[in-house]
C-alpha cells in the first residue's frame, strides 16, 4: 500500500473546557496518492478539528496519524514542524501572507526553511509555482497590493513550494466570490490530475465538494459516508 | 545552515522594521541608559582618582621612620623572665633617641634592589618657626631629594609659582606653602627667616610656592633640599628621618610594611592603614554609580519587554503561519530573541559612543577650585573596563527582556489563531 499518503487510525478527540465533550469519535480513513478528497459536514461537526489533527498542529488526541507510512505519535515538536514543512502544504480560509515581504519571498519562505535548495533555485521554483497559478507578474509586489483571489493563489503557491506529499485546505474558498472560488477549484483539480498531487480540503460548500473525486461526510464527530 | 539563520534573521528584521517607531524608542531607552552609565562611571572614577590623588599620590606606599615612644621590651622584662609573673611599670618615659634612621644609606640601597619597589625617596622632617616680625609661626620643613620626590610624588604639579628645580640649584632655598607665604606676605625671590628647634636663626630664599589643596597643610609645610635641611638641623649628611617607598603594587603595602619593620628595625606604616577612609569613600561612590547605571538598564529592559509583548500580540498571525509552514517553537523563540538582541546591540553600541561623547564634553567643562590647583576641567576617567561592562550589561538585559516574550511567542498555538479567523 505504498500509495497511501495519509492514514487516520481510530482518532478520538475531546474538548475538556468547560466540560469534557467528545468531538471526534473513532475516525479512520486513508487517503491515496493523487486523490482529491473533500471533507464536508455541518458547522461544529469536527471537520476542521480533524484537519488540524491530521496536519500535526494539534497533538492532543487519541489514536494515530500516519503520514507517508510514518507514525506521528512519538515525534517531538521540532520533528513535527519539519514534517509540516516538508510534507504538508496548507491553504487556509485567510491567506496569512506576510505584508513585510514581497509575494515572491512569501512563496519562498517555507522553501528557505527547508533549505534543500540554494536560494537562487528556490527563487526560480517559486516563479514556476506562481506561473502554474497564473500570477507570476505579481511576484515582486507586496501582498496587500493584490486582490483577495490573487492572495489566495499566492497562498497556494506557498503551499506548493516544497512539493508536499499532501495539500490540506481549511475552507480555502470560504472568503472568495464565485468566480475566484472556481479559479481556486480548477487549480486544485489541475494539481490532482496533472501533477498527481493529493489534496484534502475541508469545506462547507457542497457545490465545491461535489466536483471532487471523493467526499468524506461528517456528522457529530463521526464519518458517516 | 547559514541560509536558515539568514532567513530567520530576515524575518526578525522585518518584524522589527514593521514597528520601527516602537523599536526605535526601545533602542533609545538602551542608548540613554548606557550613555548615562558610561558618563556616570567615567566621571565618578575621574573624581575618585582626583580625590584619592589629593592625598594618596602624595603619600608613600610604605613609610619607614622612627617614632618617639617607649621601648617595647623594658629591662625588667629581660631580667625577670619568670613564667606566670607579670611586671607592672607605671609612667615609663621614652629614652632620648634620635628620629634619625640608622644606616639609612644601606637601607635605601637595599630597597632599591627589591624588585617589588618602584622607587625610594629619603626625607627629613624638621620642626621650625617662621619668623614674621615679632611673631613666630610653627611650621614643618621637609628636606627632600628633589628628583626622587618629583618622580614618585609629582612634586612639580603642586608648585604653583616659581620653579621647583631651583631648590636643587640655589643653596639655602625654600618652596613655601601658599598659606604660609600669604601670612608672611613674601614673594618669590624674598628671604624668609626661620628659627630651628634648637634655636638657630637661618635665612632662606623663596624660590616657589607650594599648594597641596589642603589648606591646613599649606599653612604649615614647606620644602627644601636634603642638604639644606641637614644644615638647618646641624646634622651630618647621613641624617635621614623618613624613607618613603613607592611600590609597584599598592596592595602589597601592608605585608611589605610588616616585613620592613622586622628587617630594618624601624617603624613602617602602609598607605592603607594611614588613609583607610579614602578607600571606603571610593568604594561607596563606585557602588552608587553602578547601582544607578544598572537601574537605568533594567528600566530600559522593561521597555524592550513591553515592545516585544506588543509585537507578539500584533504579529500572532505571522507567528501562526510560520509555525504552520514548518518553523518550530525554537525557531520562533530565536526570532524574538534576535529582535531583542538587535535592539540591545544597536542601542548599546550607540550608547557607548554617546557615553564617550558625553564624558568628553564633561571633561571640557571648566572646573577651577583653589583647593585643586592642578585641575582645570572636570576629571574624567576613560577606562575601557566601563565600556566593556556597559556593552555586556546591555546585551544581558536585552536578552533577559527578550527571553520571556520569546518563550511566549514560541508557545503560540497556531490552531487557535487560524481557527479564530
Amino acid at each position: 500500500m505504498s500509495n497511501i499518503v495519509l492514514e487516520a487510525l481510530h482518532i478520538n478527540k475531546y474538548f475538556s473546557d468547560p466540560v469534557k465533550v467528545q468531538v471526534l469519535t473513532d475516525i479512520s480513513f486513508k487517503l491515496g496518492k493523487a486523490e482529491f478528497a473533500s471533507i464536508i459536514g455541518k458547522s461544529g461537526c469536527g471537520k476542521s478539528t480533524l484537519l488540524y489533527i491530521l496536519s500535526t498542529m494539534d497533538t492532543d488526541y487519541e489514536g494515530d496519524v500516519q503520514i507517508d507510512g510514518i507514525s506521528m505519535l512519538q515525534k517531538r515538536e521540532t520533528e513535527l514542524a519539519e514534517v509540516r514543512n516538508q510534507k504538508i502544504g496548507f491553504v487556509f480560509q485567510f491567506h496569512y501572507l506576510l505584508n513585510e515581504f514581497s509575494v515572491l519571498r512569501n512563496v519562498m519562505l517555507p522553501g528557505e526553511k527547508l533549505g534543500k535548495y540554494a536560494t537562487k533555485e528556490i527563487e526560480s521554483r517559486a516563479y514556476e509555482k506562481l506561473k502554474i497559478l497564473g500570477i507570476q507578474d505579481e511576484a515582486l509586489k507586496s501582498p496587500n497590493q493584490l486582490s483577495g483571489g490573487e492572495k489566495q493563489r499566492v497562498a497556494i503557491a506557498r503551499a506548493l513550494i516544497n512539493d508536499p506529499l499532501i495539500i490540506m485546505g481549511d475552507e480555502p474558498t470560504g472568503n472568495l466570490d464565485k468566480k475566484n472560488s472556481e479559479i481556486v477549484f480548477n487549480i486544485f483539480k489541475e494539481l490532482a490530475d496533472v501533477y498527481q498531487q493529493s489534496l484534502l480540503i475541508v469545506t462547507h460548500d457542497n457545490e465545491f465538494a461535489a466536483k471532487t473525486n471523493r467526499i468524506i461526510e461528517m456528522e457529530d464527530g463521526r464519518i458517516i459516508n | 545552515m547559514i541560509g536558515k539563520t539568514k532567513l530567520k534573521y530576515d524575518i526578525a528584521l522585518s518584524l522589527l522594521l514593521a514597528r520601527w517607531k516602537q523599536t526605535l524608542i526601545a533602542a533609545i531607552g538602551v542608548t540613554f541608559s548606557i550613555t548615562m552609565f558610561i558618563a556616570l562611571l567615567s566621571f565618578m572614577a575621574g573624581l575618585n582618582t582626583l580625590l584619592d590623588g589629593l592625598i594618596l599620590n602624595r603619600t608613600p606606599h610604605v613609610r619607614l621612620y622612627n617614632d618617639i615612644k617607649q621601648a617595647e621590651q623594658q629591662p625588667i622584662d629581660i631580667a625577670f623572665k619568670i613564667s606566670g609573673q607579670y611586671n607592672f611599670i607605671r609612667s615609663i618615659k621614652p629614652s632620648y633617641e634620635l628620629l634619625q634612621i640608622h644606616n639609612s644609606a644601606a637601607i635605601m640601597a637595599n630597597l632599591r634592589k627589591d624588585d617589588r619597589v618602584l622607587g625610594v625617596a629619603p626625607k627629613i622632617l624638621a620642626q621650625v618657626f617662621y619668623n614674621v616680625g615679632t611673631i613666630n609661626l610653627t611650621g614643618v620643613i621637609n628636606g627632600i631629594d628633589i628628583d626622587a620626590e618629583n618622580k614618585l610624588f609629582a612634586f612639580e604639579s603642586y608648585v604653583v609659582a616659581g620653579n621647583f628645580i631651583n631648590l636643587k640649584y640655589i643653596p639655602n632655598s625654600i618652596v613655601l606653602g601658599k598659606g604660609a607665604a600669604e601670612t608672611m606676605l613674601v614673594d618669590i625671590g624674598d628671604m624668609v627667616q626661620i628659627t630651628t628647634a634648637k634655636g638657630d636663626h637661618v635665612q632662606l630664599k623663596v624660590v616657589g610656592f607650594f599648594q597641596s589643596g589642603v589648606v591646613e597643610i599649606d599653612k604649615v609645610q614647606s620644602y627644601t633640599s636634603i642638604a639644606t635641611a641637614q644644615k638647618l638641623l646641624g646634622e651630618s649628611n647621613n641624617y635621614i628621618t623618613d624613607i618613603q617607598v613607592k611600590l609597584k603594587d599598592i596592595l602589597q603595602a601592608p605585608s611589605l610594611a610588616k616585613e620592613y619593620h622586622q628587617l630594618y628595625q624601624t617603624e613602617a606604616i602602609d598607605i592603607q592603614t594611614a588613609n583607610s577612609q579614602f578607600e571606603t569613600g571610593s568604594f561607596i561612590r563606585t557602588l552608587i554609580s553602578y547601582a544607578v547605571g544598572i537601574t537605568l538598564l533594567i528600566v530600559a529592559g522593561f521597555g524592550i519587554y513591553n515592545i516585544l509583548n506588543m509585537m507578539i500580540y500584533e504579529k500572532m498571525d505571522t507567528i501562526a503561519i510560520l509555525k504552520a509552514t514548518g518553523f518550530s517553537g525554537k525557531d520562533v523563540r530565536w526570532i524574538f530573541i534576535a529582535i531583542a538582541l538587535t535592539i540591545g546591540i544597536f542601542g548599546g553600541a550607540l550608547g557607548l559612543l554617546f557615553g564617550l561623547g558625553v564624558s568628553s564634553i564633561i571633561g571640557q567643562i571648566p572646573f577651577k577650585t583653589a583647593a585643586l590647583p592642578t585641575i582645570k576641567t572636570y576629571p574624567i576617567n576613560y577606562n575601557i573596563v566601563f565600556y566593556i561592562i556597559g556593552g555586556v550589561f546591555s546585551i544581558i538585559t536585552t536578552y533577559l527582556a527578550g527571553f520571556f516574550p520569546a518563550r511566549k511567542a514560541s508557545k503560540v498555538d497556531p490552531v487557535i489563531i487560524i481557527r479564530g479567523k
